[in-house]
């Protein structure tokens, strides 16, 4: 079975510069995005995310490869001709024109009769619960207001599909939490591919059914926020998206023998040699001292966070582990500097990856 | 007072020193304003209070037709230089900076930095060329005159107001499907227009008050309000002349507080 492709990108490149100046933005990727799904685009800084989404709003034109919306060939196309809109980091809003006037720009540029614009300014004034303010200039706005009339605006329209850059850094924490529901509710309820770049983690896996992980201008991995988080690629992905341990260690018959000496039981995909095993916080366990077939390791810290307990474990040789432990399950009085305990590893928690 | 950082407004004699120089500027204006209201021919004894300068500068045929001339000119340089600025101006604001970007400054506001003396003889030497060539002795050599000086007066607030401006704003616009033209026409153009105005006012007081390169330039007949004025003093001194400036700096005054009103609005 095949699903509709939204948008897809052939080997897109982008060089910024020239000669020795030239910067490789965006290093040949190519990735379809699903229609009507949630797509994240996540990444440091410079990983190149920005520049991808920027070539899918045909506000620059990749150095070489194509972009496909929809099937239909739009490398070239200039940005208004394009089903696509976006909703802008810095919102962009029109400052001279009132909350109404700037969510109907789109349809009025797209030469709409004034009847039809003023019920789709409405419809999405309810949409994104902002009747009240209709009459209202942007500036009049709180950040979080702004960052609905910005969404409202990109979506009356109807685009094909939605892209949003970084939309939620200018906001609080306790904003951004309502607002990432806010957008997934949104997502959900129109049906129209959201295409979502971000360099929080957290973000991506909450909203998205879908991550890219990006770096250096390439796409690391590609799945949904379970399998990235559960099953990293490599050393990067599995410590940009949440906390990891990572050990090293030697492929020993079908189980790894870590430098401290401890065997542990992995799934070693056929490699053999040295490896890296990445085992995440919440997936350590802790037992009494001497338990069998436990790691033997020493209490070095731990640190209480309220919900958790991070306890920083030290093996034989000094390798260090941190184990994220529910506080009510470690108890009032919890683990001491200097204790004795042993560790072990949730059944596949273990995972070997690239370095 | 809770705040002690320095400021000049403490030093001892700031504010007699601030008075004395306020006395300074204003006092000749004040005594302007004043001696045009002179019963008296005189424009430096007092001769009791009277309204007669206003009328009888209004119904001096000269008076009118000079003040004409002025207003068309002024009018037509300020629409000229502010529509060449307004393109100067998005110009140097809509690109990458480039090695060149100081000096495109420079050329732009190059009137504000030469001697007025030394384009006035350089218009003289071209236009009478052009002149001899055309036959041509309208007054479009003096709008195109004026135009160019004014350019920077309209160039700079346009500008100012063009660099405070948000370039996502017009990226905005093209991805809700604007053509270039709509992004100009719906969003560059609203947002530079109080910048617009303030440029064409400055430009318009600029043009209506020049003397030098106007005396260079004109032609025979084509004297201006400034220029008429300055061959009356030479003639005879009479306070017709404070009314008539009185009249400019009312002007003056309500276009530049318009300026003023215009560029501290901000968006």
């Amino acid at each position: 079975m095949t699903t509709a492709i939204a948008v897809e990108a052939q080997s897109a490149r982008k060089d910024y510069g020239s000669g020795q100046f030239a910067v490789r933005a965006l290093d040949d990727v190519s990735v379809r995005i699903e229609k009507g799904s949630f797509f994240t685009l996540l990444g440091p800084s410079g990983c190149g995310k920005t520049t991808l989404l920027r070539l899918i709003a045909g506000f620059e034109t990749p150095s070489a490869g194509k972009i496909l919306l929809g099937g239909r060939d739009i490398t070239y196309d200039p940005p208004n001709k394009r089903p696509v809109n976006t909703v802008f980091q810095s919102y962009a809003l029109f400052p001279h024109l009132t909350v109404a006037q700037n969510i109907g720009f789109g349809l009025q540029m797209l030469g709409r009769p004034k009847r039809e614009i003023a019920a789709a300014v409405d419809k999405m004034l309810a949409l994104v619960q902002l009747e009240d303010f209709a009459g209202r200039k942007p500036q009049q706005l709180s950040g979080g207001q702004q960052q609905r009339v910005a969404l409202a605006r990109a979506l009356a329209p109807e685009p094909e599909v939605l892209l949003l850059d970084e939309p939620l850094s200018a906001l609080d924490l306790k904003l951004r939490k309502e607002m990432q529901r806010e957008l997934k509710r949104l997502q959900t309820e129109t049906g129209i591919t959201f295409i979502f770049v971000t360099h929080d983690q957290e973000e991506a896996l909450t909203m998205s059914d879908r991550i890219a992980v990006m770096r250096k201008g390439n796409i690391l991995q590609i799945g949904a926020p379970r399998e990235i988080y559960n099953h990293p690629k490599d050393r990067f992905v599995a410590d940009f998206i949440g906390e990891t341990n990572f050990l090293s260690g030697t492929v020993e018959e079908g189980a790894i023998r870590l430098t401290s000496g401890d065997l542990v039981e992995a799934p070693t995909q056929g490699r053999s040699g040295k490896v890296t095993l990445a085992v995440r916080p919440e997936q350590v366990r802790i037992s009494g001292a001497g338990d069998p077939g436990s790691l033997a390791a020493t209490v070095a810290d731990s640190v209480y966070f309220g919900t958790d307990t991070h306890c920083h474990l030290r093996l034989a040789d000094g390798t260090e582990i941190v184990a994220r432990l529910q506080s009510a399950a470690s108890g009032e009085a919890g683990l001491a500097r200097g204790d004795q305990v042993s560790l072990r590893f949730e059944a596949g928690a273990a995972q070997v990856v690239d370095e | 007072m809770a705040d002690t950082r320095f400021s000049v407004s403490r030093l001892p004699g700031f504010s007699t020193i601030a008075v004395g120089v306020f006395i300074i500027l204003y006092l000749p204006i004040l005594m302007l304003v004043i001696y045009s209201f002179n019963g008296g021919n005189s424009i430096a004894v007092w001769e009791g209070f009277s309204l007669q300068w206003y009328p009888k500068a209004w119904n001096n045929e000269q008076v009118r037709d000079v003040t004409m001339r002025s207003l068309t000119i002024a009018s037509a340089a300020a629409l000229i230089s502010t529509t060449v600025a307004l393109m100067a101006a998005l110009g140097t604001t809509r690109r990458k900076q480039t090695k060149g970007q100081t000096f495109v400054y420079l050329m732009i506001n190059q009137p504000l930095m030469v001697p007025e003396i030394v384009t006035a003889v350089a218009l003289l030497i071209v236009f009478a060329a052009i002149k001899v060539a055309t036959g041509y002795q309208g007054l479009g050599y003096l709008i195109l005159a004026h135009s160019a000086f004014c350019i920077p007066f309209a160039y700079l607030p346009i500008r100012a107001r063009l660099e405070g401006m948000d370039l996502t704003l017009e990226t905005a616009a093209g991805d809700l499907y604007a053509t270039p033209w709509q992004t100009f026409r719906h969003v560059t153009l609203p947002i530079v227009m109080p910048g617009a105005i303030a440029g064409l006012m400055l430009a318009f007081v600029t043009s209506l008050d020049d003397v030098i390169i106007t005396l260079f330039v004109k032609s025979a007949g084509q004297d201006t309000l400034p220029t008429y004025m300055l061959a009356q003093i030479r003639r005879s001194v009479s306070a017709e002349v404070n009314a008539i400036s009185t009249l400019l700096l009312v002007l003056t005054v309500i276009l530049l507080t318009g300026f003023f009103l215009l560029t501290r609005k901000r968006t």
